[in-house]
């Protein structure tokens, strides 16, 4: 009977094998097409603490999405991406992507994906391009004699030799930055000290690389973009007590906020032409179920011109709508799905018109796209 | 002349020690009539297999006793529960890594830890870190799946879907001695050095004493290697990475003061228990961080008392209390490292438990029972907007045995009430109450031959912890308890022989189906900070256990074979629209299986150990990117015990992971390679 036992489980039993590298999964999802945006990067975060920060490609011209490219071509990199990747980026003909957890930028050729340098940054968050140079929000600013108040800084990197040549300290837990006319502007969170978020923007003058002033808006700010106003749209994860999550519109000119959307919940947006595409995604304890939305704000008129873009029922199929991105060249609109953060989510493609044109699975927490005017090679 | 005295010495000593070794480890459990049953396995020679170990129990546990406990040579209890069949130990790595119990696939928090009959708990998250506890004072680990057979016990012992009963050394004295000591001492990888010393002292015939402490430290370094690759084309592409595994240290120290009294008809005893330690955590090893800062204090004090009775020949009285204090300190310091979070938070949980069962023997045949337990757990935190919970829950439950000849059946019903208090808020929270049934039956169809078949039903909940419930940010969510229904069928085959080399065999086999409704699964919002707990998870789990042991004997050595081979598919059917529907869940392997070889002469004791966990995935999503490889180690374990007229020095050297395998049991938490583990015990 010992010896059946054994007969079964010896059967049953299989050796372990060489780590293998996963090949990516290549899938045609969209006919080919042509324009000057050849295809996209997209950065799957993946679970903190799980090293599972992964990077996936779109095609335009033969139309397949490939997914988990990096360790595919960089096989020589240990332990691949690295742990929760926070922003990505084209700059130069390099791709840049900021992964948060293992405190450092991963520079790839954009023709490629093929790893280039590693700028080691603690704790880095978003980046800004101008100039020849990169800048970068990290939350890992100076210790204070107080440890739980903690600034963070920015980062300034050569963009040909990939070193840091300087650092400014801004804001609590800053995020997401744009450049106006010589000016960085930095949206801090706070997000260390909750309950006592930050509230403010930093604005550094690149030319003298220091805070010039700080801008009040609201607590827990996150994303910053450039509308086609030239103005600058702030997003507010709200502190989850009296502010809820809304949208912020700053004058650069004037370095005020003018204008307040309380009704344009934000978890993520993306600008195309005079439109801001905006997607949000919270819960409420009271209705005990997410609020999600789709709206499109046009910066002409300054006012939310929809509240649900997608015209075919699918927002159905959409359970944790995490990142938004419109490709400037067609005005395809991009949005993800993080389902439930511990599974791979999945990318929809929707016309101008709202209607769905494709989807295809992404890693773990698909995050951010940077689209490309080049084509990647080796596909 | 000298060295021939000490050939005789040892040559005498041999041939005692293999008569003395089952003395020594066991004491008859008179008192305590849960562990009564290990006596049988006690008495006959450590190779040979008993008839039936537990006679009494309808669902047979598993266990692990005296002298196998000796001769592991493992630092917690979680290295030797992992020999159990549908036991899987969820292992961050090294002696400081947080080690859980899953048990057939419902999740840790449904497997109740009992020490010394009371129940070992964590209101704050449920999870009990089994590689805290050390082995240096267990008498036994024993897993029941389901709940034990007998009535007379406290409504906690039927509240867990499955129970892990740990049971500290009884003093016991032989031929009129009034004094035990044991020393040890335990050293070896890592920098590991853990002294301890046992104290057992008879104060009178009916009351002894028994002491314990021991200190523990390691630096909880290893070295780990990440090895992936490909060949294309004759050429090798791919990394091989090595590190050393930093910030696993541990200093722990356990002191442990038990009073054992007698009485006619019943037992008392007392128990002080206090532990102290700090430790670091060695962290998720990602690219760009191998090496962690955060760290943790932990201060566990607990009181417990019991008290049995037979008041009269149909009526016994079971009382249990405790009162325990646990203090958490949690560190991240940037200071340390520039990359992390500031946090410096501290919980205090209190507890008071009471408990009294009585059990009336109406006739032989029938057994009734009615427990009622009350328990009282207070959470303080200096957490910002702590909403500073304290949770009053009842714990009733009748049950009833019937034995018929050869055919047993055992009922139970326990219902649980919950009551939550916000002492920030000032307000209560909606109550929890549910009602969980079981049935147990066995038969034994003929007198003559070993056979049983047998079967369970039990319905469980695990209720939500505080950390559930309360954790701020996430608000105040209404969760319903997680359910866990089990079916069992099983049986269990054993011959034991008195003579030749044959000396007996025993097989248990179980086939299982259980269901998890309302699992609380951690749900993200649109912001990484914010994790909301929802109902939402059911996952269906159907697998079989088998196991065997045999004994052998040939001249003077002994051999002892303990096989289990575990199977189970553990789907997760919580959403049919999911791609993922009906994936196997993480970290469960479709095979896993152990072997345990014992070989014991003249006082030599041989131990190789085998542990197999087959493929498994780390999410639901099936993926070859969430593949991970199958596991195994080898281990080898050499002691010998030396017998002198006044004392006796026992010592046990042991190999773990012999061919140095670098594997994971979670990702991103690599396990040591190779690595040795001397004790030496001088008793008196």
């Amino acid at each position: 009977m010992t010896a059946v036992i054994l007969a079964i489980a010896s059967a049953a039993v299989s050796c372990r094998k060489a780590e293998p590298i996963p090949p990516p999964d290549k899938e045609h999802v969209a006919g080919g097409e042509a324009g000057t945006v050849k295809g996209f990067f997209l950065l799957n975060e993946g679970n903190m603490g799980s090293n599972k920060a992964t990077l996936d490609y779109f095609d335009y011209t033969d139309g397949f999405y490939m997914s988990n490219i990096y360790a595919d071509r960089n096989p020589d990199v240990a332990l691949e991406l690295g742990d929760v990747g926070n922003d990505l980026g084209i700059y130069g003909g390099n791709l840049y992507a900021v992964i948060n957890c293992s405190n450092l930028v991963e520079v790839m050729d954009a023709r490629t994906a093929r790893h280039k340098a590693e700028i080691q940054i603690p704790n880095c968050r978003y980046m800004a391009f101008d100039k020849g140079y990169a800048y970068i929000s990290s939350y890992a600013g100076p210790v204070d004699i107080n440890p739980e108040y903690r600034r963070g800084i920015v980062v300034k990197v050569d963009t040909l030799s990939f070193q840091i040549v300087d650092t400014c300290t801004v804001g609590y837990q800053p995020e997401e930055m744009v450049i106006v006319s010589g000016h960085l502007y930095v949206a801090n969170s706070g997000g260390y000290m909750a309950p006592d978020y930050d509230s403010t923007v930093s604005v550094i003058d690149l030319d003298r690389f220091e805070v010039v002033k700080t801008i009040e808006v609201a607590p827990n700010l996150h994303q910053m973009k450039i509308g086609g106003d030239g103005m600058i749209y702030v997003s507010s994860r709200g502190d989850y007590y009296g502010y809820q999550s809304a949208t912020y519109i700053i004058d650069p000119a004037s370095g005020t906020v003018v204008r307040e959307l309380p009704l344009l919940q934000n978890s993520d947006m993306a600008v195309y032409g005079d439109s801001i595409y905006v997607i949000s995604h919270s819960w409420s304890n009271i209705t005990m179920d997410y609020q999600t939305g789709y709206a499109v704000f046009d910066t002409r008129s300054q006012v939310t011109v929809n509240r649900n873009f997608i015209t075919d029922g699918t927002e159905k199929e959409i359970t944790t709508p995490y990142c938004i991105a419109v490709n400037p060249d067609n005005g395809d609109v991009f949005i993800t799905d993080a389902k439930d953060h511990v599974t791979p989510g999945m990318i929809h493609c929707y016309g101008q018109d709202g209607v769905r044109k494709w989807s295809a699975v992404t890693g773990d927490i698909p995050s951010h796209i940077a689209f490309t005017t080049q084509r990647l090679s080796d596909l | 002349m000298k060295n021939i005295t000490l050939i005789l010495l040892f040559l005498s000593t041999a041939a005692l020690s293999v008569l003395q070794a089952g003395d020594f480890c066991h004491v008859p459990d008179t008192i305590a009539g849960d562990t009564c049953d290990s006596v049988l396995s006690y008495e006959l020679a450590e190779a040979v297999v008993a008839a039936d170990r537990w006679p009494d129990e309808i669902i047979k546990p598993r266990s692990i006793e005296g002298d196998r406990i000796e001769k592991l040579n493992v630092l917690s209890i979680a290295d030797a529960i992992r020999y159990f069949s549908g036991v899987q130990i969820k292992d961050y790595g090294g002696i400081g890594g947080l080690k859980t119990i899953n048990v057939r696939s419902l999740g840790s928090q449904h497997t109740g830890i009992f020490y010394d009959g009371v129940e070992l708990g964590n209101a704050q998250n449920g999870i009990v870190d089994l590689g805290r506890f050390s082995l240096d004072n267990m008498e036994s680990v024993t897993l029941y799946n389901g709940q034990k057979s007998a009535t007379l016990q406290t409504a906690k012992d039927y509240a867990s879907a499955n129970t892990v009963y740990l049971y500290t050394r009884r003093p016991r004295f032989t031929g009129g001695k009034r004094n035990n000591w044991n020393f040890g001492l335990k050293g070896g990888s890592f920098m590991t050095v853990n002294p301890s010393v046992l104290w057992e002292h008879r104060i009178s015939d009916r009351v002894s004493i028994s002491t314990s402490a021991e200190f523990l430290y390691t630096t909880g370094r290893y070295r780990f290697t990440y090895e992936k690759y490909r060949t294309e084309g004759g050429e090798r592409y791919g990394y091989d990475t090595t590190g050393v595994r930093q910030n696993g240290d541990v200093r722990m120290t356990r002191a442990e003061v038990s009073l054992f009294g007698d009485m006619d008809g019943g037992y008392w005893k007392a128990k002080a228990y206090f532990y102290d330690s700090e430790r670091g955590y060695p962290g998720a090893v990602v690219r760009g961080e191998f090496v962690h800062q955060d760290r943790q204090w932990d201060d566990n004090f607990f009181l417990q008392g019991s008290f049995k009775k037979d008041l009269a020949p149909w009526y016994s009285l079971l009382v249990n209390a405790k009162y325990s204090y646990d203090y958490l300190r949690y560190l991240s310091d940037p200071r340390i490292d520039v990359t992390t979070m500031f946090v410096d938070n501290r919980y205090r949980q209190q507890e008071a438990y009471i408990s009294a069962a009585q059990q009336f023997k109406p006739f032989g045949w029938w057994d009734l029972s009615l427990s009622a337990d009350f328990q009282w757990n207070l959470l303080d935190s200096d957490m910002k907007d702590f909403v500073y919970p304290v949770r009053y829950a009842s714990y009733t439950a009748a049950a009833t045995a019937f034995r018929f000849g050869g055919f047993r059946l055992s009922a139970s019903l326990l219902y649980i009430y919950i009551h939550d208090v916000l002492r920030s808020y000032g307000a209560d929270v909606e109550d929890r109450h549910n009602l969980s049934p079981s049935v147990m039956a066995s038969w034994k169809p003929f007198k003559r031959t070993n056979l049983t078949f047998r079967a369970f039903y039990k319905k469980s909940y695990r209720m939500p912890t505080f950390n559930d419930l309360y954790y701020t940010f996430t608000g105040i969510t209404k969760l319903e308890p997680e359910e866990t229904v089990q079916y069992d069928f099983g049986a269990g085959w054993s011959v034991a022989r008195d003579a030749g080399w044959f000396r007996g065999v025993e097989l248990q086999g179980d086939i299982y189906f259980n269901q998890i409704s309302n699992k609380i699964i951690a749900m993200p919002t649109s912001n990484q900070f914010r994790w909301t707990m929802m109902n939402l998870g059911y996952v269906e789990i159907l697998g079989s256990d088998i196991s065997a042991r045999a004994g052998f004997r040939f001249g003077p050595v002994d051999i002892a074979l303990t096989e289990s081979y575990t199977w189970q598919q553990a789907r997760d059917l919580t959403d049919p629209s999911s791609p993922w529907y009906g994936g196997q869940v993480p970290y469960i392997p479709w095979h896993s299986c152990s072997t345990v070889v014992n070989i014991s002469f003249a006082g030599w004791s041989l131990d190789y150990s085998f542990i197999y966990t087959g493929e498994r995935y780390e999410s639901v999503a099936n993926i070859p990117a969430n593949h991970a490889q199958p596991w195994y180690t080898h281990d080898i374990s050499l002691g010998k015990s030396f017998l002198f007229s006044k004392w006796e020095l026992r010592a046990t050297a042991t190999v773990n992971n012999i061919f140095n395998q670098q594997y994971e049991v979670v990702k991103c938490y690599p396990m040591p390679g190779t690595n040795f583990m001397i004790k030496l015990n001088f008793i008196i």
